[in-house]
This record gives structure tokens, C-alpha cells and sequence, in this order.
């Protein structure tokens, strides 16, 4: 490889780069949430760990799907499945704008030589009933990332603050790769004994996914799934605070796990286009009293206060 | 006198704030000064992404030591009470001055309030400025409570005069005023330390910020005009944009670009907007093609590569972007040669506001409207109609799902692809006009009956289902609609009572003109109550125009006030006889007769209206008056027939001095009964010749 060394060469570099820089900086580094999202907000460790008092750094790759984006693989940067790189700090530290442009120069671009700039864009997801005030960061005239200062989620404001960067990773390593098309983009080492492009790995998922996103899935069945997620969200949500043997275990995650479930779900039926531009607005609120319940029994719990988990009771 | 100079520094504010924010900060501040005693010479604020800055210069080092004297209980009053006055006083008895007054001896104190230097009044001022900042969106960050636009790093506050400059010293939530900040985010990162404004200008400068915005917009204007004249192109002016731009950078560094050949053939719309929405970017037009082909990009950073990586980049967005729209184009003709019919039915799937049904359902009640309005406004019918059919298509199409605001330039491009005239396709562009103040009328015929359709059709909607503007909510923008109406009416002498207009528009609606039994939901009701906020609409309209509302209300208090043409030119032909001496004391003298007759008829109980004889009048003036009555009536008879106003009025004002001596000469109210009630009768005269052209008792003054 010509390149020089300080550039990164191919997809997963990126990515790793990401990661040791992160870690560098103190974030717990996190796997994917294993769930279909529409996006990395959507992980627990963001939507749920923004509420309450206690300290939160977490860094992460998710996996993200927004079936309407499917293009069968042929737009040069358009993917129903895509990965977003997500870091999250409460409270948001001063020097937040910094340590992301250290990101941005851990992964060969150079404030210096490239235009890196602030524009306003404020964020706001009525999914999850949350919003806050930032930027979208701009290089070279292209958006890389959001920036993000919550103020609410799940209609809760956020004491602290936390400090949010999202970054979509496809579009972010295809210009600093070079690349055009994202199909084309290496995915491991160039020089690898198998070297392997975006497109070996997705482009003929990204084909079928279209083709059913679109066409095949069932709308019944998905809007059956809906209303089932939404009851569940229900049932948890509603089930004692203690169970049969007088432990107390509030489950906010197993019903927020519902509310993700519910908001896919949308987002395929919207995909198959059998939404109304006025039923939308009524799906979207149903997510978010969903996403607003589950985050107002989270924010009782040990992992919103600080307060340490408290021990079951004797003989239970 | 010292100087003051503020510096806030944050995180990136938004650009489109900037400039409220300058004006809020120099009259927050200055007020404050001021209010606490403080007086300056002059005050000067500044932005840039990152700092707003306020330099106040001649500012007084004292607020004035003030005295107040006030009253207390007499001296034999009981101890009770003195003791009171002692407290609120806060002084003591030895402090007090016995005086005589009215009623004995009264205590009086004397309050000194002495005056406080400059420092403690501006760190007062400030951290008050910035407690409460009208931001018009605010954010909290880390752990703290402060509210800013974003995160506020620092402050400088200090007072400069000729022993040196000194700190303010203030805290606001961790933040300690200081005399030092940062240059350029990336180009001179480095803190360092101010000593005055004119310091703090110079040393920005040398860090690569550019303080003044007006500085940074012209700086941009020479260098791409320059770079355009290199190419041989211009650039297209673009005044919002400008301020934008200005508002994302310290240190503006123009960049031109070239758009690919492969891109050229999309319109000029398309690409201006393209690139003006997604990428801040100017365009630039080849005089010789008349087209555009080249655009300005506007960096924050100097580069040692002279910014071509950073053009590279900008070039590689654009590609994607245009090919994007490209790919929006080329769908759409292939549907504008097919004859849009899918679009048309797309549009039934639409919902235009759910009681109102869908777009489609819309527009076939537009292209009704269309067909009935084209003969007022010179148009045909069926190609009006047709016209309205065609309008709202493009809303279906690709590009302006991507672009709304090419609503209607598309339409036109697409309609004349689709081989309809070109007075159609103008239409489908035009119908939306005039959408502000400043946009211009349509006045093609087709265009102006398928415009005046539209907008009647969204008003008598939103008033039959009860969606009107209250207050400051208008969110269906019905005033906007209501002035485009009348300009189009004004603009084009459309003749047509509105209420006819609006009648149609109703029943479009279904709602029938009379429904006896819906006493909430009459066609007349609503219609009588569209006329009135239409007068009201008009009111603000003509206010701007300089006629008073007043002379408005005197018009509008006549017969035919549906019809705006005839509306709008009595006004004004009222408005420009009473702005001359003539035309003011006539009103007097009308006024003044309807008073006295006023009077007379509540008094007697009689209405005087009718049988004032010359025969009765027993001085030369009221015979002067009454042969002037005689001149004047038919004329102004006829003028208001033919609708010559200015005539009419011209009539009228000729009373003004028979009217003037007969007062002067005659008292109305004699004992002779006969003689009292022909004068009275004649005032009566009077005030009906007013009437035919105007409703005088309405007009002030």
C-alpha cells in the first residue's frame, strides 16, 4: 500500500480506529444491541442511559435499517442496512467538540487541510419523544456527523446533559477512502490473502431486503407484530414491581425491548407503503407512549440514580 | 469615561441567530447601564460563529450619587410611628430634620444614595444579559443549569481608560470573566489577552477572525466576483444566503468550482436550489449561455494546498447531489410526456387537510371556481379550468418532493413538456402569487383566475370548518391567501363582488348559501364574516399605502364595499381630498353639521330630512349655500355613477366655503321655528351630499 500511514485503508479500519480512540478517551466500549433499530439512538445505553443523575460514557457500532432507504444496492450511498458509530457522555464534558475532532483526526482528516464546520441542526426524534441542540458537522461540504446536546428523551429532561456523536460510518470512510460507490469500498485490508469490498458482503442483501421490504413482507402479519409488541410494552409495563417471591424488579428494558419492536415494525409498514400520511402521525405517538413509559419507569431504577442495586430480601 | 468591551464565547451559535442576537445583547446591555444610572457615547455589537462581542465606548466611571427627601410623622406624634419611619429609613433619630409644615412640626429625612462605580454595575448588567437572554431556542449542558445557545466557555469584561484596562470581575456558573479568548478554531487555537476593543480587533485579525459580519459578506462578495470574472461569469446575488454564509465562518475563503457538463441540462432553478439548500454554495451564471454553470463555495480555512482538497470534496457532494436530482428530472419528464395522470391520481391519496378532503378533491374545486372567475379576469373558462386541473401535479413529482419550495416552477417545466400552452404552464408556476409582500401580481389572465381560485378556495374552506386566524396563529397562512386576493383583485382591476366570488368558493365546500337548518353553518354567515376579515386584511394593506384606517371604515360604511376595486378607490380619493387644507376643513363642516343635526333630531325627536326651501333662508349665506347645494349634488350624482371619485370628492370640496360662511354668518337654532327647521333641513342636505360618496362621521379629527 502507497497510502500513508496515518490514512486509514479500508472499512473496518475506520471502525477500529473509532473504537481505540474512544476507549482512549474512557468510553466503555459496547457491542451492537441485539435488536432490528432504525438507529444507534435507539440502544439502550443511549436512550435509556441519557436519563438520571448517574455518570454514562459509552462508545459503540449499530447496525442500522430504514427499509424506506432500500435501493437494491445500486445508489453509490444509499443502504436499507447501514452502520452508525455512536458515542454518548453524561454529563457532556467541556472539551466534547474537541475530543470529536480528535475522532476526526484519528481517522486521517486533518482539520487543517479539510473545511470542518459547526452548522446548526437540532435534533429531534418523536419516536422517542426526545430532542436537543447541536450541529451537524460538516467536512468539506459533506455532513459526517451529528452533534448532539440532549435536553429530553422520552419526555424527560435530561440532569445532566449528555453530549451525543453520531456517525454514519459508510458515508464517513467512503470519503475518507476515496471511494465512490459504497459497494466498492474495501472492507478488510486491500492486501488481505481474501480481500473483501462492501459489496461482497451486502450488495446481495441489500437486493433481497429491498425486494421484501418493498414488495414481499407481510402487512398483516407486521401490523399483527405491532400491535403485539404494544401490548407487551403494555403487560410489563403494568406487571407488579415485585415478583412471586417479594422481590422488586421493575423490567425497564424488557418492555423498552418492545417499544424498539414496535418502532420497526412501523418503519417496515411504512416501507410497504400502506401507511396514510395521517395514520402516521397517530403510529408514531403510539411508539412514543411506549418509549415515554419505558423511560419513566428507567428513570426510578438503580441504573438512572446511582443508587446501588438494592439486595432482594431475605428468603426470597 | 472608560470603555467597555464584552466577548461571549461558545460553541458554534447558528447563523440565522446571529444577528437578533447582536441587537438583543446591545440593548440588554446598554439598557441596563443606563437604567442603573451609567450614561456612554456610543455602543457597537458584533458576531461570528463563536462570539458575540458588545464594545460600549464614554461610559461614565460613576453612577451620579442621588438625594431623597422624604416626609415622616409629626414630631408629636407617638414614638410608634417615629420609630417606623426609623426603620424604613434606615437612619437615626439625630439623622432627621424637624420642619414646619401645614399641620406642625413634621419630621424629614434625607436619603443619599451614593453612586457605585461602573464595574459593579456592568457585572450586574451582564450577568443579568446573560441569565436572561432571549434566545429563541436555548439548551442546557454538562451538569450545570445556565441556559445558552450552546455551551459558553468564556467572557471577557473589561473596562479600559487611560491608567490601562482592569477585569470586571464576575462568575456566572464556573465561568469567570477574564481579559483573555481564542483566535481561528483551527488556524490560531492559542489563548491570548485583550486590553481594548480596538486591541481585541487587531489581535482577532492577526488570529485569523474576521470580527465584523458586514466585514466577512463583502470580503466574500470581492473575492467571488473576482473569481467569477476570471471565468468570465457572474454571480447570482443572493442576499439570505449571504447572511448565512457570513454566519458559519471567522475567516471566509471564497472557493469556485466548475458543475459537471453532464449536469447542465437540468434547470437553472434546479441547481440554484440544489446547491443553495444542500450546500450553502452560490451559483455562478456564464453570461454568454445563460446558464448556470459554476458555483462559490465558502471555506472557513486557509489550506496550505490553497483549498483544493477542500474543493475536491465540495465538488464530490455536489456530483452526488445533482446526480440525485438528475435522476428526479429525468422520472418526472418521462411522466410529464405520459400526461401526469399518475401524478393526478396520486394526489387522491393525498389528504389536503383532513375535512377538506384530499388534493384531488381540492383541485377539482379550484378548476370549478377557475371556470366561473375566467370571465371576470378576461380568461377562457376551459382553458382556466384546465389550468387548475394541471396547477398541483408537480407536487407529485420527484423533485419537488425533494425540493418544496420548486412547487410550481416545476409544474411550469413539466406542463409544457406535457404539450400543454404555454398561458397553462405559466399558470401552474403563477397560481401561487403573489405569496409576500414583495412577490409580484400575476396578471396573465389564466394565471390570475387560477390564483384567485386557489386562494378562495383555502379561505372559504378554513372558514367553513371553523379554522380561522386567531391572535398570532395563522398556520394555514389564510391572511397571506386574503392579501394575495385582494393585490390580485387591485392589481388587476378584477370587478366582481367578492361575494359572489366567495358564494362560489362556498358552495365548492358543499355547504349551501343559505342552510336554514344549521344555524352555525350558513353559507351567508360565513361569507359576511370572510368580507369582514378581508376588510381587515385590507385595512393593513392600504395602512402601508398611507390611508388611515379610519378613512377605510368611512368606505367601506357604503354600499358596494364587496367589490374592492370600487373599495379601494373611494379611499383613496377620500384620502387625497383630506390630506389638502380645502378637503380638512370641509371635514369640519360636514362634521360639524351632522353634530348640530344630531343634536336637533334626539332633542325633537324628529328626523330632519326633507323640504329646506330657499324661500325660507333669510341671509345672503344660507342662499349661497343652498345654490352651491344645487351645483354641487348632480355632479357629485354623476361622478359617483360613473365612479370617479376623485371628481366626486373634487364636488364635494367645493361646499367647503359656503359651508364655512353659512356658520360663520347663521345660528341655526333661532326662536323662529320655521326658519330654525329649514336650517335644519339643510344641514340635513349637507350631510346627505356627503353620504353619497362617504360615511364622514367615521373619519377622525
Amino acid at each position: 500500500m502507497t497510502s500513508p500511514k496515518d490514512k486509514p485503508v479500508c472499512f473496518q479500519d475506520v471502525i477500529l480506529r473509532l473504537q481505540s480512540y474512544w476507549a482512549a478517551q474512557g468510553c466503555a466500549v459496547l457491542q451492537p444491541y441485539d435488536m432490528e433499530v432504525g438507529a444507534g439512538t435507539f440502544h439502550p445505553a443511549t436512550t435509556l442511559r441519557s436519563l438520571g443523575q448517574k455518570p454514562w460514557a459509552a462508545a459503540y457500532v449499530q447496525p442500522s435499517r430504514r427499509p424506506t432507504d432500500g435501493r437494491y444496492g445500486e445508489n453509490p450511498n444509499r443502504l436499507q442496512h447501514y452502520y452508525q458509530y455512536q458515542v454518548i457522555i453524561k454529563p457532556s464534558p467541556p472539551e466534547m467538540q474537541e475530543l470529536y475532532l480528535g475522532s476526526l483526526r484519528a481517522i486521517g482528516l486533518d482539520p487543517l487541510i479539510h473545511d470542518v464546520r459547526f452548522v446548526e441542526d437540532d435534533w429531534e426524534s418523536p419516536t422517542l419523544g426526545a430532542w436537543g441542540l447541536g450541529w451537524e458537522v460538516w467536512c468539506d461540504g459533506m455532513e459526517v456527523s451529528q452533534f448532539t446536546y440532549f435536553q429530553q428523551v422520552g419526555g424527560h429532561d435530561c440532569r445532566p446533559v449528555s453530549g451525543e456523536l453520531t456517525y454514519g460510518l459508510e458515508r464517513l470512510a467512503m470519503y475518507v477512502l476515496g471511494v465512490e460507490h459504497v459497494m466498492d469500498m474495501p472492507f478488510n485490508h486491500p492486501d488481505s490473502p481474501i480481500p473483501l469490498t462492501y459489496g461482497d458482503i451486502f450488495n446481495q442483501t441489500e437486493r433481497e431486503y429491498s425486494r421484501w421490504n418493498f414488495d414481499i413482507a407481510d402487512t398483516d402479519m407486521l401490523l399483527q407484530h405491532f400491535k403485539d409488541a404494544e401490548a407487551e410494552c403494555d403487560r410489563i409495563l403494568s406487571a407488579a414491581d415485585t415478583d412471586a417471591a417479594g422481590r422488586a424488579i421493575p423490567m425497564a428494558h424488557p418492555a423498552y425491548d418492545q417499544a424498539i419492536k414496535a418502532s420497526h415494525l412501523f418503519n417496515l409498514l411504512d416501507a410497504r407503503g400502506v401507511i396514510s400520511v395521517t395514520e402516521r402521525q397517530a403510529y408514531i405517538g403510539r411508539v412514543r407512549a411506549l418509549a415515554k413509559r419505558c423511560a419513566d419507569l428507567f428513570a426510578t431504577t438503580p441504573a438512572a440514580t446511582g443508587e446501588p442495586l438494592p439486595d432482594f430480601p431475605a428468603g426470597a | 469615561m472608560p470603555d467597555l468591551l464584552i466577548e461571549l464565547f461558545s460553541e458554534e451559535i447558528p447563523a440565522r441567530m446571529q444577528a437578533r442576537a447582536r441587537e438583543d445583547l446591545k440593548k440588554l446591555v446598554t439598557d441596563g447601564l443606563v437604567g442603573a444610572g451609567l450614561t456612554y457615547a456610543s455602543a457597537g455589537a458584533f458576531s461570528t460563529p463563536r462570539r458575540l462581542v458588545l464594545t460600549v465606548e464614554g461610559l461614565s466611571a460613576n453612577s451620579p450619587t442621588t438625594r431623597e427627601e422624604r416626609k415622616g410623622p409629626r414630631t408629636d406624634a407617638p414614638d410608634a410611628a417615629l420609630e417606623g419611619f426609623l426603620r424604613s429609613t434606615g437612619l437615626t433619630r439625630d439623622q432627621l430634620e424637624a420642619r414646619d409644615d401645614k399641620k406642625g412640626q413634621v419630621w424629614f429625612a434625607t436619603l443619599t444614595k451614593p453612586g457605585r462605580p461602573a464595574s459593579d454595575i456592568v457585572a450586574e448588567v451582564l450577568t443579568a444579559t446573560i441569565r436572561d437572554f432571549p434566545w429563541p431556542k436555548s439548551m442546557r449542558w454538562g451538569a450545570g443549569s445556565l441556559r445558552w445557545v450552546r455551551p459558553l466557555h468564556g467572557v471577557i469584561c473589561i473596562l479600559t481608560d487611560e491608567a490601562g484596562a482592569s477585569v470586571v470581575p464576575m462568575e456566572i456558573e464556573g465561568i469567570v470573566s477574564g481579559n483573555t479568548t481564542r483566535g481561528h478554531r483551527f488556524m490560531a487555537p492559542d489563548a491570548f489577552t485583550v486590553s481594548s476593543f480596538d486591541d481585541y480587533a487587531a489581535k482577532l485579525r492577526r488570529a485569523k477572525v474576521m470580527l465584523d459580519s458586514a466585514e466577512r459578506e463583502a470580503a466574500i462578495r470581492q473575492e467571488a466576483a473576482n473569481l467569477a470574472f476570471a471565468r468570465g461569469w457572474e454571480i447570482m446575488p443572493d442576499d439570505g444566503l449571504m447572511t448565512e454564509v457570513a454566519g458559519l465562518v471567522e475567516w471566509p475563503v471564497p472557493l469556485m468550482g466548475a458543475i459537471e457538463e453532464r449536469f447542465l441540462s437540468l434547470p437553472p432553478e434546479v441547481l440554484q436550489t440544489s446547491m443553495r439548500e444542500h450546500q450553502k454554495f452560490f451559483s455562478a451564471r456564464n453570461p454568454k449561455t445563460g446558464r448556470i454553470e459554476g458555483f462559490v463555495t465558502v471555506a472557513n480555512i486557509e489550506t496550505p494546498d490553497n483549498g483544493e482538497t477542500i474543493l475536491k470534496g465540495n465538488q464530490r457532494v455536489l456530483a452526488a447531489r445533482l446526480s440525485d436530482a438528475a435522476f428526479f428530472w429525468d422520472n418526472d419528464l418521462r411522466e410529464a410526456r405520459s400526461g401526469m395522470t399518475d401524478w393526478a391520481e396520486g394526489l387522491r391519496s393525498v389528504t389536503f387537510q383532513s375535512k377538506l378532503g384530499s388534493q384531488a378533491d381540492r383541485i377539482e374545486r379550484i378548476a370549478a371556481l377557475a371556470r366561473e372567475i375566467a370571465p371576470l379576469v378576461g380568461a377562457d373558462p376551459e382553458q382556466a379550468a384546465e389550468a387548475a386541473k394541471i396547477a398541483k401535479l408537480d407536487l407529485r413529482s420527484a423533485m419537488v418532493g425533494e425540493f418544496p419550495e420548486l412547487q410550481g416552477t416545476m409544474g411550469r417545466y413539466y406542463a409544457l413538456e406535457a404539450g400543454k400552452d404555454a398561458a397553462i404552464a405559466d399558470a401552474a408556476r403563477d397560481h401561487y402569487s403573489p405569496l409576500g409582500p414583495s412577490d409580484a401580481v400575476p396578471s396573465a389572465p389564466v394565471s390570475v383566475a387560477v390564483a384567485l381560485a386557489d386562494k378562495l378556495d383555502t379561505l372559504t374552506g378554513f372558514w367553513a370548518i371553523d379554522e380561522k386566524p386567531t391572535g398570532s396563529k395563522d398556520p394555514f397562512a389564510l391572511r397571506r391567501a386574503a392579501l394575495g386576493v385582494i393585490r390580485l383583485v387591485l392589481g388587476n382591476g378584477v370587478r366582481a363582488p367578492f361575494v359572489q366570488l366567495a358564494d362560489q368558493g362556498v358552495v365548492g365546500h358543499g355547504i349551501s348559501r343559505d342552510d336554514s337548518d344549521n344555524d352555525d353553518f350558513s353559507g351567508i354567515a360565513e361569507v359576511s364574516d370572510l368580507l369582514t376579515f378581508f376588510h381587515d386584511r385590507l385595512k393593513v394593506f392600504l395602512k402601508d399605502q398611507g390611508i388611515r384606517h379610519d378613512i377605510i371604515d368611512a368606505a367601506i360604511a357604503m354600499p358596494g364595499n364587496d367589490d374592492l376595486v370600487l373599495l379601494v378607490n373611494r379611499a383613496t380619493a377620500l384620502n387625497d381630498t383630506l390630506k389638502t387644507q380645502d378637503g380638512a376643513n370641509l371635514l369640519q363642516g360636514l362634521k360639524r353639521a351632522g353634530n348640530i343635526l344630531a343634536q336637533a333630531e334626539e332633542k325633537d325627536g324628529v328626523e330632519y330630512s326633507f323640504g329646506a326651501d330657499p324661500k325660507f333662508a333669510e341671509t345672503d349665506e344660507e342662499r349661497a349655500l343652498f345654490a352651491a347645494l344645487d351645483r354641487a349634488e348632480p355632479a357629485i350624482r354623476e361622478a359617483v355613477r360613473n365612479e370617479d371619485f376623485q371628481a366626486a370628492t373634487q364636488g364635494i370640496a367645493t361646499l367647503r366655503a359656503p359651508i364655512d360662511a353659512f356658520f360663520e354668518a347663521v345660528q341655526i337654532n333661532t326662536d323662529n321655528q320655521i326658519t330654525r327647521r329649514n336650517r335644519l333641513n339643510l344641514l340635513s342636505r349637507i350631510r346627505e351630499t356627503g353620504r353619497l360618496i362617504a360615511d364622514f362621521g367615521r373619519i377622525e379629527g
